[in-house]
């Protein structure tokens, strides 16, 4: 170990690790047990240690082509066979292939005398001819401790107990020493003492009647591990151990955007919807729409051909899917064609953790590319706040990375400002839609309006939130002096405008008329005066040539007196015409 | 067993066969001595009427996960029925005769 401060970089190569095959153990202890040396699992009666042994001992034959030994010590070969049948694992297909020993020790005290020294070579040698026959790499005792119960010598027993993890050691096979939890010590029987290298305590609890497995690596020794107690589950595929925080905030992030199946809320979300593989939260009291907004968002994946996966914890998949046609939406099709599944049970049925892992598994399985969990809040009856959100954010850390959009939905309460979530986990949101109820002139109106959305400048706008038989429709509220209206008092109001308005038309055309009449009035008038005075001038004119033809009629007769007169002193200019 | 009608011990029934095994792991002091101490007990109380198998289990391995051994060594009376198991060295006698049902009444 003290190689290692001057190669740190290969501390992982320093410890060359088995891995176990159980689902998320290997990331907690960052490869598996210590390779080639014992691994003490303790933990009460029932917690699942001759489980998590035999799992060890499966996956290492089926996955990593690593046979195993299993030495019971407890339940006989056919029982264990039996035992672990209904979690999938073919334990006489994996002996006929010689991939798996068991062996079954009997030590029946009541059936044996002991008369003097002896040691446990027998042991040794059933092991150690297991061992060679399948050239078995794992090894599990389950529970060795049985030998303190079958055998009074103490003395020898310890000694040979000693010698035998040396003994294993020696052999190079990574093995598996399961023991009771003991009361002050870890075993009842101090095996700790024995085996130190990796100790894996497992637990099970039960809290509000729902029941937690937890798994805590007590120590390891020559690698670093997470220290956390790690609840995980056993289900027919074995047990998954589920890290709290395994994969940190490191998730990529997609720029695209997926449709939330309402055109119009696209609309408010600058037109292209959801980012994928964010987590949408819906949340709003009961009946105001959580449901079908969800409805939407996996019809709208369906349609572009994309997985989807719906887990419902209130209503059945028969009635989710037929109340969902009352609003023109048809899930049936999706079904059929295998793009949508529901998965439809009791947030109470189990604990969290359970859920968490069926989710976990359901979405590994279907590879969706859609999730919606409906609603979320009933998760709160299933563990408390803390537990729930833990579980939430694992959840949401795992569905982001594997870039699944999710929609959650949230019952808020009645009473409650709507601002808060049951399970307080809108922080861990993305996007967070608000349905709120407005109750006015007699009726109860939704409206909806985007309280966050993380990454795009979403409109701010409060949008009546309509229930037809075509769907989730999105109507702009009328906004005026008396606030917002809705429903019957917003129609009532548009008709209002519109009365309104077809008057002030009238009045304006009626104006127009007027106006036209007097400007045909005016310019009549200005025609007869113009006619009058048309009739004026000529008169005038004609006066005037009168007087004009008066004036040189004078002049005529003036000259022609002066012809007359044979006046030739005058000094007009007609001096020539006498001389004519 | 016909042979057997000639009994001297007096503990013995007529016609009983007394069957042993007695089970090793490799001729150690220890095992040598149990197998002394078996015949010796066999001589004392059952003359003519035992037999005794020795199984080595480093030879035979899988004897060891048929019979259910686990310590060595270990005697398992076969027979009379009712199978009866004494592990350790044999060396305190009254014990073994006890543990073994060798001397009834």
């Amino acid at each position: 170990m003290s190689k290692t401060t001057t190669k740190r970089v290969s501390a992982n190569r320093s410890l060359p690790k088995t891995p176990s095959g159980i689902q998320g153990l290997d990331e907690i202890t960052q490869g598996g047990l210590p390779k080639g040396r014992p691994t003490l699992i303790c933990g009460s009666a029932g917690c699942g240690k001759t489980l998590f042994a035999m799992e060890f001992l499966v996956r290492g034959a089926t996955e990593y082509d690593e046979s195993g030994v299993f030495m019971a010590f407890e339940e006989t070969a056919a029982e264990l066979t039996q035992n672990v049948l209904s979690l999938g694992f073919d334990l006489a297909e994996l002996v006929a292939q010689k991939k798996l020993a068991l062996d079954y020790v009997r030590v029946e005290r009541s059936e044996i005398e002991e008369t003097g020294e002896y040691d446990l070579e027998g042991l040794f040698v059933r092991l150690g001819h297991a061992i060679d026959t399948t050239g078995a790499k794992r090894v599990v005792l389950d529970t060795i401790e049985s030998l303190f119960a079958g055998l009074s010598n103490q003395g020898i027993l310890r000694a040979e107990l000693r010698r035998l993890f040396r003994w294993l050691k020696d052999k190079g096979v990574t093995a598996v020493i399961t023991a009771e939890r003991g009361e002050g010590g870890l075993t009842r029987h101090g095996l700790e003492e024995y085996v130190s290298d990796c100790v894996i305590l497992l637990d099970h609890r039960v809290t509000e009647e729902i029941s937690t497995r937890r798994l805590r690596i007590v120590k390891y020794r020559g690698s670093v591990h997470g220290n956390n107690e790690y609840p995980f589950l056993i289900d027919e595929q074995g047990i998954s151990v589920l890290p709290v925080t395994s994969l940190g905030l490191q998730h990529g992030v997609s720029g695209e955007r997926i449709s939330s199946g309402i055109p119009r809320l696209d609309t408010m979300l600058t037109g292209q919807g959801y980012y994928r593989g964010s987590s949408v939260l819906v949340s709003g009291t009961a009946g105001s729409g959580k449901t079908s907004v969800a409805a939407h968002f996996v019809d709208s994946a369906c349609r572009r051909g994309e997985r989807a996966m719906y887990f419902a914890f209130e209503e059945s998949q028969a009635q989710l899917v037929r109340n969902m046609r009352s609003i023109g939406i048809d899930l049936e099709p999706w079904i059929k064609s295998n793009l949508l599944r529901f998965h439809a049970t009791r947030p109470t049925l189990y604990g969290l953790e359970m859920h968490l892992a069926t989710i976990h598994k359901m979405v590994n399985e279907f590879d969706p590319r859609a999730v919606v969990i409906d609603p979320l809040s009933n998760f709160a009856s299933a563990g408390t706040t803390t537990e729930v959100k833990s579980m939430l954010m694992r959840l949401l850390d795992y569905l982001k990375s594997k870039q699944v959009t999710a929609v959650f939905t949230d019952l808020t309460s009645g009473g409650s400002p709507t601002e808060l979530t049951n399970v307080g986990v809108s922080s861990l949101m993305d996007t967070w839609l608000l349905l709120r109820d407005i109750e006015s002139g007699g009726e109860r109106n939704r409206s909806m309006y985007i309280l966050k959305s993380r990454g795009m400048a979403h409109s701010n706008q409060l949008r009546e939130f309509l229930l037809t038989d075509h769907g989730v429709e999105l109507a702009d509220v009328y906004l005026g002096p008396a606030g917002v209206l809705t429903g019957s008092a917003r129609l009532a109001q548009e008709s209002r405008e519109k009365a309104e308005g077809l008057i002030r038309k009238e009045e304006i055309e009626s104006k127009q008329r007027e106006l036209d009449r007097q400007r045909q009035a005016l310019e009549s008038q200005i025609a007869a005066m113009r006619a009058e005075f048309q009739a004026k001038e000529e008169e005038l004119s004609r006066t005037i040539a009168q007087q004009k033809a008066q004036q040189a009629q004078l002049a005529q007769d003036r000259v022609a007196m002066g012809h007359s007169r044979k006046s030739d002193s005058d000094g007009d200019k007609t001096p020539s015409s006498p001389k004519t | 067993m016909p042979s057997m009608t000639n009994t001297e011990s007096p503990e013995a029934v007529a016609g009983e066969l007394w069957e042993f095994s007695l089970y090793v792991a490799n001729r150690t002091p220890r095992s040598l001595n149990a197998m002394l101490d078996l015949k010796q007990i066999c001589e004392n109380h059952l003359a003519g009427h035992y037999r005794i198998e020795v199984v080595d289990v480093l030879e035979q391995p899988e004897r060891a996960k048929s019979d259910q051994i686990v310590a060595i060594p270990t005697v398992v009376r076969k027979s009379p029925p009712t199978i009866r198991r004494v592990i350790g060295d044999l060396s305190k006698t009254e014990r073994v005769l006890a543990a073994l049902d060798i001397r009834r009444a």
